[in-house]
């Protein structure tokens, strides 16, 4: 319990200076939201190409599909907000050596690691996806049950915890091989799928998105969900995924430590 | 009794700019084919990041499969991203990161003091990773031959050499596209931010993310206005056979390499000016 108290005051420590750096660049919050804006319209060039002449793919009408890209927008805000800006200088600090200080500090390093920074502005694609999700549930012209949200937030959640433990996954295994940061980009690469739904893919693809890189669980599985189309099981076969997938990422993480030998030796 | 050195064997020999290029440029491109390698790793991961046409491969297809979309069926989508997916890999290009980088480090002013023109010497870079670059767009070269696609890539020799010169078009417009935008860095602290923009209409007005053809009307009368196709919906149309005369093709090869003039004149200058600041800036 003490614990845990004093985890939750350092991670408040960690979020109030990164609020305090960009509290310094108000300018940005401008920017950001363009630049989000931007995004958010760019992203929907495909949808509207593709269901400017069907009505329905895959069994996934217009409103639905608009619910996974919105789903993907609060996703990837989350991303680039609170996991991305953290992790992206960890690989470079176990090449450099400066790792070592983080080590010796007086706190669990994974933790430490993940929140040594965070961008507030990237709120500004969650808002703008809530936003795509709002707009959508009026096209449908119905509200989902709460209880429907609920288990679509906890379902987001567990997106969330998946692409983090991807990351630990990535870092472990970058204090083994130097050069791995731009593994990174091939992951963001590959989550770009994510924007469709993943009954629109096939075969070969089907398989890649559910279960190696489990992006259904991401952005699909809460779609259905909060469109009330998700089966019981498969949402607790998605939560129970990414706990397992969240504790071999701790595991890796621990080994890989016990390994750390720092840059110069 | 030792003579003192004449004067001309001891100045250096002055070269004309473009000889010196000329001179530099097989140690160039051999230095570069020999970081290339060194670096293979790391090379082959972010080729693989060019997964875009791969994943609207799978969406076009399976869409196809349910009934054709325009005149688009599954074979054409499949002829469609795999041409696309191999103009990217020969043309692409990561000047701007390049330029960034040494801008803020200031290792820019190590590849000024050279006496080869910088453009050269990031072209040089470029250039010789496509050999490398070849070897991962040859096995797609490959499957899109032995599949269904087989009966509908060009064999015209002289189509052919349009492509080629297509293809060469396309990469230096790309090449200078991107050294403009890189050189914006001289002025500004978020040129990666415009890239990132950049790379956004890029996607949706070259035809990398869906064929022109299946634009609305008047985003495809932009797209055919601006240089964007000419980086990649071009060569893929002409290499996968949108072009059903020689007239047609030539016309757009015209118009492609009169944008290539555009584009290197607007680097040009873009680069003149900032490196006119980056030197006040540096002393």
């Amino acid at each position: 319990m003490n614990r845990a108290l004093r985890y939750a005051g350092l991670l408040g420590v960690q979020v109030r200076a990164s609020a305090v750096t960009s509290m310094q660049y108000r300018i940005d919050f401008v920017v950001e939201g363009a630049i989000s804006l931007y995004w958010l319209a760019w992203n929907l060039v495909p949808l509207l190409i593709l269901y400017g002449q069907r009505d329905t793919v895959a069994g996934w009408d217009f409103p639905s599909a608009l619910v996974v890209i919105a789903w993907f927008t609060v996703l990837r805000g989350v991303l680039d907000g609170a996991i991305n800006p953290s992790l992206v200088g960890v690989v470079e600090k176990i090449r450099t050596g400066e790792f070592d200080y983080l080590l010796l500090k007086p706190a669990d390093a994974q933790f430490l690691v993940s929140t040594v920074k965070f961008e507030p502005w990237k709120v500004l694609d969650i808002v703008g996806g809530l936003g795509l999700a709002v707009a959508a549930f009026v096209m449908l012209g119905r509200a989902p049950p709460l209880a429907d949200v609920g288990l679509a937030l906890v379902l987001l959640l567990a997106g969330a915890l998946v692409l983090y433990s991807l990351w630990i996954l990535i870092i472990s295994a970058s204090f083994w091989v130097i050069r791995l940061d731009n593994l990174v980009y091939l992951f963001m690469a590959v989550f770009d799928a994510a924007r469709w739904p993943i009954a629109v893919f096939r075969g070969f693809w089907r398989v890649l998105f559910t279960l190696v890189i489990p992006l259904a669980l991401m952005t699909s599985f809460p779609a259905m969900a909060i469109l009330g189309t998700l089966e019981g099981k498969t949402a607790l076969a998605g939560v129970g995924g990414a706990l397992v997938f969240a504790a071999v990422a701790r595991a890796l993480w621990r080994a890989a430590i016990r390994n750390y030998t720092s840059a110069s030796s | 009794m030792a003579r003192p050195p004449t004067a001309a064997s001891a100045a250096p020999i002055a070269l004309s700019p473009w000889r010196a290029a000329l001179r530099a440029t097989p140690t160039l491109l051999r230095v570069g084919v020999a970081e290339t390698v060194a670096y293979r790793v790391e090379f082959v991961i972010w080729m693989l990041t060019t997964t875009l046409p791969l994943i609207m491969l799978g969406l076009w297809t399976s869409v196809a499969a349910e009934a054709p979309f325009a005149r688009f069926g599954q074979r054409e989508f499949i002829a469609y991203y795999v041409a696309a997916l191999i103009v990217r890999n020969l043309t692409g290009s990561w000047v701007v990161w390049q330029l960034n980088e040494e801008i803020r480090r200031g290792q820019l002013s190590f590849r000024l003091l050279r006496p080869v023109h910088p453009f050269v010497t990031y072209a040089a870079t470029h250039v010789s990773s496509v050999p490398l670059r070849s070897l991962v767009a040859i096995p797609f070269a490959l499957i899109l031959l032995v599949t269904s696609a087989r009966d509908i890539i060009i064999t015209d020799p002289v189509m052919l050499l349009i492509l080629i010169a297509a293809l060469l078009g396309a990469w230096l417009l790309t090449f200078f596209v991107l050294i403009m935008i890189g050189s914006a860095a001289l002025f500004m602290d978020k040129s990666v931010a415009v890239f990132d923009a950049y790379l956004g209409v890029f996607a949706v007005l070259s035809g990398y993310l869906v064929p022109l053809a299946l634009l609305p009307g008047w985003a495809r009368a932009i797209a055919g206005w601006a240089p964007f196709r000419y980086m990649l919906a071009f060569p893929v149309e002409l290499a996968i056979g949108f072009y059903d005369s020689r007239a047609a093709a030539l016309r757009d090869l015209a118009l492609q390499w009169a944008w290539v003039a555009v584009v290197i004149g607007l680097a040009l200058a873009v680069w003149r000016a900032g490196i006119r600041r980056y030197e006040a800036f540096g002393s």
